[in-house]
């Protein structure tokens, strides 16, 4: 197997006084695709949040992508040049057209002329449906259009690694539809992919590995085959009937 | 509980609702007793002071600068007479008489400039080409000194074309410093943050007279023999960084309001600071006050009055000179103060419509 893409290594962090994600070690592959489950508070997002250095970890190495995760401006930005990020609150631009939501990170970042910047932002509306809304508002749009949007809009960078933090958690059952059918196209297409979730049905059909955190640690990890018929923590079996029996 | 089957109701346009100008009345008017009361009040005090006052403005006045009629009057009339008489000195100070006709293009330049500016079609580079330009033509035009114009010494420009300079350049310099104090004050390093504040709270915590005394008298005081500073140079960086504190808190308003995600999303993406900052936080920061924005410009601009306590003599500086040093006309000040009022009136009703047309167009994606 070659070099795993993302390694936290002993990854410490606290805010304030708490310790929020504990001494956390993780190797995520190439093309890998986990989804992380967990009670709220439990460290998940903290987790990925990490990774592209929107948190930053105060013990332990982080490496993503070759990149040691430092406080070293250059290296930041250079590794969120490769990972895209998807928001439970979407955070899309609301001053700026759809099309220019795609465009932006391509044309100030990637330094794409800026016809480039159109065809690729076309392409990637069209990926997740959405091409005949590139004039529109972003607030103009359904929750769960703004989230496709806002898919496309981190794929327009290629990102080697794609974070998705709860992206389904704010639309109503009707859109969390399109959204994950938008997600499982991309699951197909060898990015890596770390996802904050509890849709146990996208992590069926899709994850390589499902991790369970609670309390900043990860508890347990396996398939989602194994890690739904046969969870081995007590504290994972709780949480699944919780999630589970409706 | 009704179980019969749903029958669609297909959408239709709302009721047409036609008003009588009677229904009208009723409705805008006469409501209720509070509403009826209201309205009759505010009618009687149009009945009791709108009779006299168009008789005192436009029925008795004297419009022509004829004294004699003018003191016939004894102020039960307006006499316009005064402007007509003193226009010149009001409107371009102690600005040599002879010379008038360039402070006259100057301004006319400098308003085109400013409708330029405000005008969608115009917006590109070569706007600020067009600034610098008229801004040349400007100076050399009231300086003078070149081109056969007999020099003209900054202490006796005055009037309309003072004001406007003032106020152009003060809230054009201002802007940008005060967005740039306005992020120092919300930046990580602790030293940038400490200096914003110091000086943010520094000048709010003096009046602009005392900014204005220091410009003129004092800071001649600090620099080494030899080296003088124009005074109108002195009053327009003191009115500046007066002017650019406000503003600054205006602003830092706006980024305030901006939600957290809007700077992660752009961290993300790999945006570094200040590209998030120009296209992200401050787009959006800017939208949401500029009606505080606008009140500051209003109020720089009228502060520029305040420069006639170290004798450069604005517009309102202009109207104490020229009444002021004239026994026969000096007690029509009233009318005089009423004629630069409806100047004043005319810049700053612009501004603030102007202001309503840039909130119409920046709230395109924001109305559902």
């Amino acid at each position: 197997m070659s070099e795993p893409i993302i390694v936290f290594d002993k990854v410490s962090k606290w805010y304030g006084d708490f310790h929020a994600l504990r001494d956390i070690n993780l190797a995520v592959a190439h093309g890998e695709r986990i989804v992380i489950c967990g009670p709220s508070g439990s460290g998940k997002s903290t987790l990925i949040r990490c990774i592209n250095a929107l948190e930053e970890h105060q013990e332990g190495k982080l490496t993503v992508d070759g990149i040691e995760i430092t406080d070293v401006v250059k290296a930041i930005e250079a590794v969120r040049k490769n990972v895209g990020m998807v928001f439970q609150q979407f955070n899309l631009f609301p001053h700026l057209t759809v099309l220019e939501n795609l465009t932006l990170a391509p044309m100030w970042v990637g330094r794409v002329p800026k016809k480039e910047a159109d065809e690729r932002a076309m392409a990637q509306l069209a990926r997740v449906r959405i091409a005949e809304q590139a004039g529109t508002y972003p607030l103009q749009l359904s929750g769960g259009q703004q989230q496709r949007v806002a898919i496309a809009r981190s794929l327009c960078m290629t990102p080697k690694i794609m974070l998705f933090d709860e992206p389904t958690s704010a639309l109503d059952p009707e859109m969390i539809k399109e959204v994950l059918d938008v997600m499982i196209e991309l699951a197909g297409m060898g990015i890596t992919m770390l996802c904050v979730t509890h849709e146990m049905g996208f992590a069926r059909s899709v994850a390589d590995r499902v991790i369970f955190m609670d309390q900043g640690q990860i508890v347990e990890q396996n398939t989602p085959t194994e890690f739904f018929a046969h969870p081995k923590s007590e504290r994972t079996r709780d949480f699944l009937s919780k999630i589970l029996s409706h | 509980m009704d179980t019969a089957l749903h029958t669609p109701v297909i959408a239709r346009p709302p009721p047409a609702h036609h008003v009588g100008v009677l229904a009208w009345l009723r409705k805008n008017l006469f409501a209720d007793w509070k509403n009826a009361l209201a309205t009759l009040t505010v009618g009687a005090m149009l009945v009791y002071w709108l009779p006299p006052l168009v008789d005192w403005a436009i029925v008795r006045a004297v419009a022509t600068p004829d004294n004699d009629a003018c003191r016939a009057l004894e102020h039960t009339g307006a006499c316009w007479g005064v402007i007509a008489e003193k226009y010149r000195l009001i409107l371009f100070g102690r600005y040599p008489f002879d010379e008038q006709w360039r402070p006259l293009v100057a301004t006319l330049l400098m308003v085109a400039m400013l409708v330029a500016s405000c005008t969608r079609v115009l917006w590109s580079r070569w706007l600020i080409v067009a600034w610098i330009a008229v801004l040349a033509v400007f100076f050399v035009l009231m300086r003078g000194g070149i081109w056969g114009l007999t020099p003209v010494e900054t202490a006796r420009w005055g009037g309309v074309p003072l004001t406007m300079l003032l106020s152009t350049l003060s809230i054009a310099a201002g802007f940008p410093i005060a967005v740039l104090v306005a992020l120092g004050r919300r930046s990580h390093l602790p030293a940038i943050r400490a200096l914003c504040i110091v000086y943010v709270e520094l000048i709010r915590g003096v009046p602009l007279i005392s900014v204005l005394f220091m410009a003129s008298f004092m800071f001649p005081l600090f620099m080494p023999p030899g080296i003088t500073v124009d005074v109108l140079i002195r009053v327009l960086v003191g009115i500046t960084l007066f002017s650019a504190a406000y503003l600054a808190e205006v602003v830092r308003g706006g980024l305030q309001a901006i939600p957290k995600g809007q700077h992660e999303a752009a961290a993300a993406m790999g945006l570094s600071y200040w590209q998030t900052q120009r296209k992200i936080v401050l787009p959006q920061a800017l939208r949401m006050v500029v009606p505080s924005i606008m009140n500051s410009f209003i109020s720089t601009f009228k502060d520029t009055s305040l420069v006639t306590i170290v004798s450069l003599y604005d517009l309102t500086g202009s109207l104490a000179l020229a009444l002021g040093g004239d026994a026969n006309w000096r007690q029509f000040y009233l009318e005089g103060y009423l004629f630069i009022g409806a100047i004043y009136w005319l810049f700053c009703f612009s501004m603030s419509r102007y202001s309503q047309w840039v909130e119409r167009h920046l709230n395109v994606g924001y109305a559902r």
